[in-house]
């Protein structure tokens, strides 16, 4: 388990992270989301015992990370961000080096490395230079030393920044795959990868915590939840208008002649009342479907909140 | 708080950084063209016609002044410029022992590149009957005054992120180290308490080193060099949590 109490760091008069609380159980997937400069990385920074808090304090399974850092940090794997390595190493000796400090010796260590380079599929380029390696295997590098030796705590920032795509589905599943009973934390600005392995999200801005929630609980929170999307088959006179009757609709957007987005009022389901609805006047439908919601709704909502509440003084 | 596991692992891989390109071989032949150089025509190796290598050994301190901090400059300085040093100081290995296998590395380093002059000491065993302990003696000065100009090397490393800086940075503070015990240098301080011209003097490289160089290594010798490194070592220590993440 990790607990943070009124995490603070300052550096000179800028406030990177700001009273930040919450904790971490087992088998969850924690999204650390947030806007550039945000506080991620020195949140991280101050959980790995890189940095210490200006005030508040991290623990690990009830150790204080600032008092105790060797213990927290041979619990955990840390991928930095930019998953820096020795550049001058090979692959092989650079991991086999992660391996000798996390204290795997013989058949173990063996072992490890093979199950490790099977999983993040390292072995063409084993015995390559790290220098020498694409952006894709280099950051593959930076997992495969994280998770060497089966941490129970894996705090990975931005796992996925410069990835391709079929890259970033390999470390999503990955992730997905490691993390039954271990703590996983992840720094991202991509929202999909939240809701795709994140069991839990935290959106966090000018280092304060703004919402904390199941992606999917968030997604609630989004105007798109349970909004349903329109498209006719063929031009309907007035159809906008129409709509709009349908009982408890807050709104209806045209997004071109024949494609519509219909806002419920408080998110409610009005499914079945809008196919009734275009029963009754007989139009073609091509596509219907109804909106899960959007993070990115909930995400822009309130990080710009927070900063408009900064510009007025209201967040103080 | 010392862990030899962990200072051992540190100090093999960075080994491993000095020798996975061939600049370390480069270096290894340069040192030891110069220092048969300013054996054999400065120190006037033959004319001197004596069983001894006091003339390879006087050299050593303005050999190792640009040499030590060449290999210094490299311990830290990078890690923090390329960002590896967050991955360093967050795996289980403890800044201490990350400092001192590092240091180790280069004093070793260092150590095999003095092993590799062993020709002149068969030059001189072939030519004449010298001391052999007083040679050992002599190299074992040497080796231990390496280790005193890492350390300084080491903590200027920690203070900068660019490697160039870091090189300067040593050699400026080892010179002043060097030169604090010749006359012009004691002459300027005139005014200040005896106390003082005396701790000044006792603290320079060049007179304690040439006692060693005429093969006179005694218990003191050791004390002073065990004391430079950890007090260098120490600074680098409480500099390195400073700088760590900036």
């Amino acid at each position: 388990m990790i607990q943070v109490e009124n995490l603070t760091k300052q550096f000179d008069d800028f406030t990177a992270v700001d009273n930040l609380s919450f904790t971490v159980e087992p088998g969850e997937v924690l999204g650390f989301l947030g806007p550039n400069g945000a506080g991620k990385s020195t949140t991280m920074k101050m959980i790995t015992g890189f940095i210490d808090p200006t005030a508040g304090r991290v623990s690990v399974f009830g150790k204080s990370v600032s008092e105790q850092p060797l213990f927290a940090q041979q619990q955990m794997g840390y991928l930095p961000e930019g998953a820096p390595a020795y550049g001058e190493m090979s692959v092989l000796a650079f991991l086999s080096f992660i391996a000798d400090v996390r204290g795997l010796k013989g058949s173990q260590k063996q072992e490890r490395l093979d199950v490790v380079v099977e999983q993040v599929q390292l072995a063409s380029v084993l015995h390559k230079t790290i220098d020498t390696l694409s952006k894709g295997f280099a950051r593959r590098v930076g997992l495969a030393q994280a998770i060497i030796h089966n941490p129970q705590i894996l705090i990975l920032d931005e796992p996925t920044d410069g990835l391709d795509p079929n890259q970033k589905h390999q470390v999503r599943e990955l992730i997905k795959g490691l993390a039954k009973d271990k703590i996983v934390i992840i720094s991202t600005h991509i929202l999909e990868e939240v809701s795709a392995v994140c069991t839990r999200a935290l959106i966090i801005n000018q280092g304060r915590l703004l919402l904390d929630g199941k992606p999917d609980e968030l997604e609630k929170q989004s105007r798109h939840h349970n909004a349903i999307c329109l498209q006719l088959a063929s031009d309907e006179q007035d159809a906008e208008a129409q709509l709009k009757s349908i009982a408890n609709i807050d709104s209806v957007e045209s997004l071109d002649d024949r494609t519509f987005m219909i806002f419920p009022k408080d998110g409610q389901m009005l499914l079945p009342q809008v196919v009734r609805f275009l029963d009754e006047k007989k139009w073609d439908v091509e596509n219907l479907h109804l909106e899960k919601g959007r993070l990115e709704d909930v995400f822009r909502n309130v990080t710009a909140q927070s900063h408009s509440n900064q510009v007025t003084g209201k967040g103080e | 708080m010392m862990n030899l596991n962990m200072i051992q692992i540190v100090m093999k891989r960075q080994l491993h950084s000095y020798f996975a390109t061939p600049i370390a071989y480069v270096f290894i032949l340069m040192f030891l063209v110069l220092a048969g150089v300013f054996t054999f025509y400065l120190g006037h190796f033959f004319e001197k016609s004596q069983a001894d290598l006091s003339a390879f050994f006087n050299f050593h301190p303005w050999l190792y002044l640009f040499f030590m901090p060449a290999i210094a400059m490299g311990l830290w300085a990078p890690e923090r410029q390329l960002g590896t040093i967050e991955l360093l100081m967050t795996l289980p290995i403890g800044a201490v022992n990350a400092l001192v296998g590092k240091f180790m590395a280069a004093w070793l380093f260092a150590g095999i590149a003095l092993v590799l002059t062993f020709p002149i000491w068969m030059t001189v065993a072939y030519l004449g009957d010298p001391d052999n302990g007083v040679i050992i003696g002599g190299y074992l000065g040497s080796w231990l005054m390496a280790g005193g100009f890492l350390a300084i090397g080491t903590c200027m490393s920690v203070c900068s992120k660019n490697q160039i800086v870091a090189f300067i940075l040593t050699v400026v503070v080892c010179f002043l180290f060097m030169v604090s015990g010749v006359p012009m240098v004691l002459d300027a301080f005139a005014w200040a308490p005896q106390a003082m011209i005396d701790f000044i003097a006792g603290i320079s490289l060049l007179t304690r080193f040439d006692a060693i160089a005429r093969g006179v290594l005694d218990l003191r010798d050791i004390a002073y060099f065990a004391l430079l490194i950890t007090t260098w070592l120490y600074l680098a220590y409480v500099l390195l949590q400073r700088n760590k993440a900036k």
